[in-house]
């Protein structure tokens, strides 16, 4: 699996190592829906961390798409509505 | 992963939306080629834009620290002539300079943060543009426009992901640029204007600025004054050393000989 990190590049994971980081992912979705900066920027920095220490970096004269592509380390919470699009906020 | 699933679909769609595809897929390639080399000229045009704010921001630091050195210089000075007051203000003008000093120090971190990651970006798009131009010749020479539809589709969207997480990246250096660049055309204009000498940017700082130039000058013409005093009391006793006579004799010779050359001419 290649995960993307903006700004940073491709990391090849395994599919079991993405599994553990669906608890990180989980609370950005909800520090994101509250809009908690502080939660989010702790949240954020974990994954992309675990990202980097269970992953490898992928060729970067590859010309694969990835299959996660996550914001960049110092994104803020507008940045990632932003990335979301214009309706924003992720509903349910 | 619901969030970053969406995340990466938006994205991912943003970014193949803005590859346009011509009618021959073949043509797609060398229209995306040419997209690819100006960002590269792009993102290397940022990597510039970004280090000439650094280095102004360095610059600024550089002469911020000259003015601060100068105020404690004078704060040296005012307590040495016993003039705690103006000694303060000096200080107090300095600790204004200081958080300035740390403000900029900061900015200056955070472009070289953002010069470095351009630089790593362009590096980036660089090995895939230089994969894609190695791709879009075979397709081109292997394959008919029908049957190159597939592996074009591949090595555009891969492409694509990479233009898209590039061109953010220099979006956000932009950004941070023009934010700094605002700040920096303000402390440009304050150096400019002299009001950083007095870091507290009140009117009174002038009064203070030249009663420590007084101050200054003052103990220049003091230090000036015992220097001379001093000469005056050691030259007499090196002459004394060697004699009244002496002091009389050679002066006497050249006198009397310029007189009489000088009656002459």
């Amino acid at each position: 699996m290649i995960v993307r990190i903006l700004g940073e590049g491709q990391y090849d994971l395994d599919d079991h190592a993405l599994d553990a980081l669906n608890g990180l992912d989980s609370q950005i979705e909800s520090a994101v829906e509250a809009g908690d900066e502080a939660m989010f920027r702790t949240a954020l920095q974990g994954l992309l961390a675990a990202v980097r220490a269970s992953g490898t970096h992928h060729d970067v004269d590859s010309l694969d798409e990835s299959d996660l592509i996550l914001p960049p380390p110092d994104a803020t919470i507008d940045e990632v509505r932003e990335l979301l699009g214009d309706d924003g906020l992720i509903p349910g | 992963m619901s969030l970053m699933k969406r995340i990466s679909l938006i994205f991912r769609s943003k970014a193949n939306k803005a590859l346009d595809r011509a009618e021959d897929p073949r043509e797609t390639l060398d229209y995306s080629y040419q997209r690819q080399l100006e960002l590269l000229s792009k993102v290397r045009r940022g990597v510039a834009d970004v280090a000439t704010s650094r280095k102004r921001v360095e610059l600024q630091v550089n002469q911020l620290e000259q003015q601060a050195a100068k105020l404690q210089g004078q704060a040296e000075k005012a307590i040495g002539a016993g003039r705690e007051d103006l000694a303060r203000e000096a200080l107090t003008r300095k600790s204004g300079l200081a958080s300035q000093i740390t403000s900029l120090k900061e900015q200056q971190a955070t472009l070289q943060g953002e010069e470095e990651k351009l630089v790593l970006a362009q590096q980036r798009l660089q090995a895939k543009v230089e994969a894609f131009r190695t791709r879009k010749e075979t397709i081109k020479a292997t394959y008919t426009a029908a049957e190159a539809q597939t592996r074009i589709g591949e090595a555009m969207s891969g492409i694509g992901e990479e233009m898209g997480d590039v061109g953010l990246a220099i979006q956000r250096a932009e950004d941070k640029t023009a934010q700094m660049q605002a700040r920096g055309q303000a402390i440009d204009e304050l150096i400019a204007s002299g009001a950083l000498d007095d870091a507290s940017q009140l009117n009174a700082g002038d009064d203070i600025s030249r009663e420590l130039d007084a101050l200054s000058s003052g103990s220049d013409v003091e230090a000036e004054l015992a220097r001379l005093k001093a000469g005056s009391a050691t030259q007499p006793q090196a002459i004394e050393a060697g004699d009244g006579d002496i002091l009389a004799e050679p002066e006497a010779v050249p006198v009397e000989g310029e007189t009489t050359e000088g009656g002459r001419a």
